[in-house]
């Protein structure tokens, strides 16, 4: 740079037009970001939705609505930790192990359960349940991410994050909003659905809806993004839905209390702290 | 510098109305040239025939500069939060009913298994880092020959389940006194290296499983550091099992070589003195591996005065180790424990215990989406066997060298979670005796819940471990308010 700058120095009228040319170039950069690849929106997409700073934490309120307009409330605080500590696209540095720190806070019978995720990239969550009421942190066996989260219509790995390397990618258009991809499964036999879509914002790159797809080709699942909130500067998402066409059942996830890089330690996300929960990062 | 930093600004100028522009896309990228589609509008045939309408903007992506516009609700998250703790406490429980009938008929036992109204109250507060916790059972129990309360054993109108404070003098300790419930070992209701009190009465009468881990009045220190963590407790007044004595399980006596209940509760006489429980734990990758040892007495009765006739806790070391993780599609553990029943070193004492290896193999895997099965191999291997036969009085039972234990659990979770069938199965192939608990849990909406289910136990000989509660077979019903 200083040597530019020097250069600059001794030709003013040139560095007018250099940096001009510079701006034209800059601009056709932007223009030729709507030409991102399928992985590059995915990344982005991911890391908007699931890896967002460092760490963050947030107050969930899950209303579960079943096809005979029967409710349930599901309220929990979620602290979350990246390992990677960057939030860089670059080689896909963001991407990496996390752990997730969640504390039911309602109905009654979960009440100051807590339920602990460290989440692999390349193999199985380990995940415990803490159970206050016997003192216990069991280790949960379940394998299969794709069953119900805490008997909402959200699955485990909408919650946590489905790994970005199951399925492949197709960007099949571009939209005067959206980016519209198709996933579909690398192991078709892993997953219920035959393919999903994602509708992706371009500008921020939060997926606005998710339809599953059957493999008859008809829709029976959908996830839709209801509102987004810009906080410390990054847009998130604070309100959501997950319909099951199949059983008529509905959940309203709405997300409150949302702060990212809190400066939460390694050490939250251990059994000490299911036993004894971290009370300065939960404020119930 | 300084014209750097001006041409930056000027060239930022012209940059920005072009950047907020929308780009210009080119026309169905890819391998289709059809037009960018309108919002709301859905095609007759959706492109590659996958798409369906487009959805409609969620709001704050309305409009581009509404993402810069500065946010509320962190500020009003903040007033929640405060008000949240304007409260004086919080307070939480539950109001409970529940009531069962023996399926077999005992002559020492009313025919009554359970029949009580229970109310739990958990009042926490946090006051300057210092947690205090007071959860109290109200509990009107008809089965209870009488009320007066004891706090230990757990009888009476009131069942102090914790009264404690935890607090952190340092960031790598925490500390935690006063009467607490802890857990800590492998097993799936099989405990080798905890022996923190148990209430086997609740588990076989029906209770909430929960109430199986009954209270100790307990100094608990935990130390971390980055190479192991240990937890150390400290019982200043032994706390026994709330064990089968008679009051409301049927047992076999040894003393009347039969299966006797109220006519022959069981009397002990308890030490007086302490117990310290040890655990160092670690994380090793995915696996937890802890020891633990434990000075004290056999937490249920483990030896007979051969003067008085009363029950004894004898003194017992147990010194073990155990590991879990992730072992093929589940999870796995195994823990182990040596039992030194010191007061019977030679294990010729028959009025004492004799010492023991216990060993203990777990697996545990969701088998299908929603049901899971857990299997638990389980060894008693007693020491000086031979001793123990030689010295035994005629008229006791033989108890066998090696206990062998499998158990099974099979949960499956229906309507959407709110329901929960399951069923835990004991079986000794070495006992030939087994016990069943199915049980089926409703919960009907976020308070109630009600739960249907049966303890029913069997065998070949009157003495086994289960075979014993043969007159105990029960099934039971609860409903439960929760708050």
């Amino acid at each position: 740079m200083n040597h530019e700058h020097i250069r600059i120095k001794e030709k003013p009228v040139y560095q007018c037009f250099g940096l001009i040319t510079a701006c034209l170039l800059f601009t056709s950069t932007q223009a030729t970001a709507s030409q991102l690849s399928a992985d590059d929106i995915v990344h982005r997409a991911n890391k908007v939705a699931y890896y967002e700073a460092q760490d963050g934490r947030a107050q969930i309120k899950m209303t579960i609505t079943d096809d005979k307009n029967r409710t349930r409330i599901r309220q929990m605080i979620i602290l979350r930790k990246d390992i990677p500590k960057t939030d860089a696209l670059e080689n896909n540095a963001y991407l990496g192990e996390q752990k997730l720190y969640v504390y039911f806070t309602h109905p009654a019978d979960v009440n100051e359960m807590s339920f602990l995720v460290w989440k692999r990239v390349n193999a199985d969550d380990d995940r415990w349940l803490y159970l206050p009421a016997l003192d216990l942190a069991r280790r949960i066996a379940a394998t299969d991410k794709r069953t119900s989260f805490v008997g909402s219509d959200f699955y485990y790995e909408d919650i946590s994050g489905r790994n970005i390397y199951e399925d492949n990618y197709e960007l099949i258009e571009i939209t005067e909003n959206y980016y519209v991809i198709k996933n579909t499964p690398n192991v078709p036999s892993s997953v219920e659905f035959d393919h999903y879509m994602m509708h992706i914002h371009k500008d921020t790159f939060i997926p606005v809806q998710i339809d599953y797809f059957n493999a008859e080709g008809d829709i029976y699942r959908i996830s839709k993004t209801l509102r987004v909130e810009t906080i410390q500067g990054r847009p998130t998402v604070t309100k959501g839905s997950m319909e099951d066409l199949k059983t008529g059942g509905k959940t309203v996830m709405e997300i409150n209390d949302v702060e990212y890089d809190i400066g939460l330690s390694d050490n939250i996300f251990s059994e000490r702290y299911m036993r004894n929960p971290p009370q300065n990062f939960l404020y119930e | 510098m300084k014209y750097f930093a001006f041409y930056f600004f000027f060239c930022w100028q012209i940059i920005q109305p072009v950047a907020a522009q929308e780009p210009k896309l080119p026309l169905g990228l890819g391998s289709n040239d059809e037009p960018t589609l309108p919002a709301g509008l859905a095609p007759k045939k959706p492109l590659n025939g996958m798409r369906g309408e487009e959805p409609v903007l969620p709001s704050g992506l309305f409009k581009e500069n509404e993402l810069t516009l500065p946010k509320s609700s962190v500020v009003d998250g903040y007033a929640a939060k405060s008000l949240m703790r304007k409260l004086p406490f919080n307070l939480s429980g539950f109001w409970e009913m529940r009531g069962g009938t023996r399926v077999t008929n005992d002559s020492n036992e009313r025919q009554t298994s359970i029949a009580e109204t229970r109310l739990q109250l958990k009042l926490t507060k946090n006051i300057k880092n210092v947690l205090v916790n007071l959860t109290t059972d109200l509990i009107y129990d008809n089965v209870a020959n009488s009320h007066a309360i004891n706090l230990n054993a757990g009888r009476g109108f009131i069942d102090l389940r914790e009264a404690n404070l935890t607090f952190s003098p340092a960031s790598f300790m925490d500390v935690k006194a006063g009467r607490q419930i802890l857990t800590w070992g492998t097993g799936d209701l099989i405990f080798i290296n905890d022996l923190f009190p148990k209430d086997w009465n609740a588990l076989l009468i029906g209770r909430d499983e929960v109430y199986v881990k009954a209270p100790s009045d307990v100094l608990k220190t935990s130390l971390f550091s980055h190479w192991a963590n240990l937890d150390i407790t400290y019982t200043p007044k032994f706390d026994a099992d709330r064990f089968i004595d008679g009051r409301r399980i049927s047992y076999f006596s040894t003393n009347l070589n039969e299966i006797a209940g109220r006519n022959a509760v069981v009397r002990t006489d308890k030490p007086n003195d302490g117990e310290l429980a040890l655990r160092l734990y670690r994380n090793l990758g995915a696996y937890e591996t802890a020891v633990y040892f434990y000075d004290g007495y056999w937490k249920s009765p483990g030896g007979i005065s051969s003067t008085s006739g009363l029950a004894l806790f004898p003194k017992l070391r147990v010194t073990g180790a155990s590991i879990r993780g992730p072992l093929g599609r589940g999870i796995g553990n195994i823990e182990v424990g040596y039992y030194d029943s010191h007061e019977d070193k030679k294990g010729s004492d028959p009025f004492v215990n004799n010492s023991e290896f216990r060993v203990l193999a777990g697996y545990e895997q969701e088998i299908a989406r929603n049901v899971t099965l857990g299997a638990q191999y389980y060894l008693e291997h007693m020491f000086d066997h031979k001793d123990y036969l030689l010295t035994l009085p005629p008229s006791f039972p033989e108890r066998d060298k090696n206990r062998h234990l499998l158990t099974s659990r099979l949960t499956l979770l229906s309507h959407n979670q709110n329901v929960t069938w399951s069923l835990f199965s004991f079986y000794s192939p070495s006992d030939m005796d087994f016990y069943l608990r199915p049980k089926i849990n409703y919960k009907i909406n976020d308070r109630w819940i009600t739960e249907f289910g049966g303890n029913i136990f069997g065998g070949d000989k009157n003495h086994t471990f289960f075979n014993q509660s043969q007159n105990n077979s029960n099934i039971y019903l609860s409903i439960r308010y929760g708050f």
